[in-house]
């Protein structure tokens, strides 16, 4: 090679290597790449793919999670002197006769529920992500929505989402944080372990890989309660992918199981 | 140096610099957070409730096996002190990079012990793991590689160590893959176990910690060998049939016995239709019910 065409070649790897340099710190960063055009919709832009159908994987807190806990029994939970008072009163029969026994499915505790979830875009900007154990539905909203003025609170609340680039280049990159308020009053265990409606939660939806190469979804859920809590309840959940429906088992809620 | 080296020198420079780039720092003192499996992490696991673990037969009939005597064995007396202990015990964590010294790049990462479990090494410099003939030791050997933000480490070359702190065991053929998810101030580590030996199926446990101005202690006491007076030869244990401890989940909370022997299918929501005519819901918690206050 002349030493003119090598001076070319070396100046160009760098310039190249350069460009490649400052696009990854972008990404790293949060932003969207030097030069690249900003995806049309967050859809477009996901970082992970969290479509298709899940199963929750139960490995930790059992026995709060695959059977109903008794009354009294809130190991782990940082709850105030007012929640253990109303968590106290807890009466399955009167739950179920009150005929309000979604109370446990609510968004804080809906991904400690053992089940399937089904996540699927409504559209190029709403994350819907519904759950056969209780039939409840969630949507995730990007960018800048607002929940209506006045929107009475609900068990699964108003989510608003973003996508949290990693900065590097592999398929399972990133994560998805989602904020949650405006929730209506519930429990996070089924055994009366209560949340207020003042009750906010953030979430991170990771996605890494099993040894064998299957996707698994790790959500951390932040649960705030200035009224039950004493600090932030910190629990995760897990879910394996499924490759179809066929074990999508919508039930309804129960108060006592 | 010729022109050309230089040039190399330069280009070499910047690729190796690449994949620093998609690095994000994972250093500091993290504070566990113990809500979840708080009695599993801190008092420790009733006897024999392996709910939850993917046992196959094996696994299962070590575990039932096991009293908490075998590790006053010189030879076991450290088998809680693999890295899994992470996942399983209460500890918080201290992180910290070792850079190479003539480079700057990141040679390895460090997990910092906490009493009697050894550092964690996690390789960044691209070695192999060593050969299968290789020894095996209760830290075993750990490479480490970025994904994006995330931190994936293997670990290899363990000793026979535990999976719960009652018997649940792993053997020195387990893969543990430990992922790093920092959240801004706060992080998730997920841990898979990979046994063959004495699982059906990976065995997956996340813990979350909280980045933490107060320093995490690194330098706690090792686990040293000694002589606790179990006799030379003599190895505690429980004959099949004969664990005195089965039972216990069923007394207390109303949980089936066979719900107590773990199975991959007590990992998932199906199992629920098998063992809801037979769960009988106590009329009030009587034992561990958890002072309320939750752990950290």
């Amino acid at each position: 090679m002349q030493r003119k065409t090598l001076t070319r070649f070396c100046l160009g790897s760098l310039v190249g290597l350069l460009m490649m340099q400052a696009g990854l710190y972008a990404q790293g960063r949060g932003g969207r790449g030097g030069g690249a055009a900003a995806p049309a919709n967050a859809k477009a832009g996901a970082v992970i793919d969290l479509t298709g159908t899940w199963v929750s994987v139960i490995t930790e807190d059992w026995r709060y999670r695959m059977v109903t806990p008794s009354l009294g029994d809130f190991q782990g939970v940082p709850m105030s002197a007012e929640a253990r008072k109303v968590a106290n009163g807890w009466d399955p029969d009167k739950e179920e006769a009150s005929g309000d026994v979604c109370k446990s499915y609510g968004a804080p505790a809906l991904l400690r529920v053992p089940g399937r979830l089904r996540i699927s875009w409504q559209d190029d900007q709403t994350l819907k992500m519904e759950s056969d154990a209780g039939k409840q539905s969630r949507v995730f909203h990007f960018g800048d929505w607002k929940p209506a003025a006045g929107t009475p609170p609900t068990l699964q609340g108003d989510s608003t989402a973003e996508w949290v680039r990693g900065g590097g280049r592999g398929a399972t990159d990133g994560s998805l944080k989602v904020t949650t308020s405006n929730l209506r009053a519930g429990f996070l265990r089924k055994n009366g372990v209560p949340f207020s409606e003042k009750t906010t939660l953030t979430e991170y939806f990771d996605m890494i890989k099993e040894p064998n190469g299957d996707p698994l979804i790790v959500v951390t859920i932040v649960t705030t309660d200035p009224v039950y809590l004493t600090q932030p309840f910190v629990v995760t959940s897990q879910y394996k992918k499924e490759a179809s429906d066929a074990k999508w088992n919508p039930t309804a809620c129960s108060a006592k199981w | 140096m010729t022109f050309h080296k230089l040039s190399l020198s330069f280009a070499t420079l910047l690729c190796v610099g690449l994949p620093a780039m998609a690095e994000i720092d994972l250093s500091g003192s993290w504070a566990s957070i113990n809500h979840e499996d708080s009695l599993e992490r801190g008092g420790g696991p009733y006897p024999a409730d392996w709910a939850g673990i993917p046992f196959n037969e094996a696994g299962r009939a070590k575990a039932l096996s096991f009293t908490q005597s075998v590790i006053s064995m010189p030879e076991r007396i450290c088998w809680f002190q693999t890295q899994w202990h992470i996942a399983a015990g209460p500890f918080s964590l201290r992180m910290w990079a070792v850079p190479d010294p003539l480079t700057g790049k990141v040679q390895a990462w460090m997990v910092g012990a906490w009493e009697t479990r050894a550092p964690m090494t996690i390789y960044m410099d691209g070695r192999p793991h060593p050969g299968k003939n290789a020894p095996h030791d209760q830290t075993g050997f750990t490479t480490g590689v970025w994904n994006g933000n995330e931190l994936i480490a293997t670990t290899t070359h363990l000793k026979t160590g535990y999976i719960r702190r009652n018997g649940a065991a792993s053997s020195d053929q387990a893969t543990i893959t430990t992922h790093f998810l920092r959240h801004g101030d706060m992080l998730t580590v997920a841990l898979l176990m990979d046994d063959p030996v004495y699982l059906t199926e990976p065995y997956i446990l996340t813990r979350s910690y909280n980045l933490s101005t107060n320093p995490v202690s690194i330098g706690g006491p090792p686990c040293i060998v000694g002589d606790e007076g179990v006799e030379s030869g003599r190895v505690p244990h429980y004959l099949p049939g004969k664990n005195p401890y089965t039972g216990e989940m069923t007394k207390y909370y109303g949980i089936p016995e066979e719900a107590e022997m773990g199975g991959a299918q007590t990992m998932y929501p199906e199992y629920r239709d098998k063992i809801k005519d037979k769960f009988k819901l106590p009329a009030k918690c009587t034992l561990n019910c958890g002072g309320g206050g939750g752990g950290n």
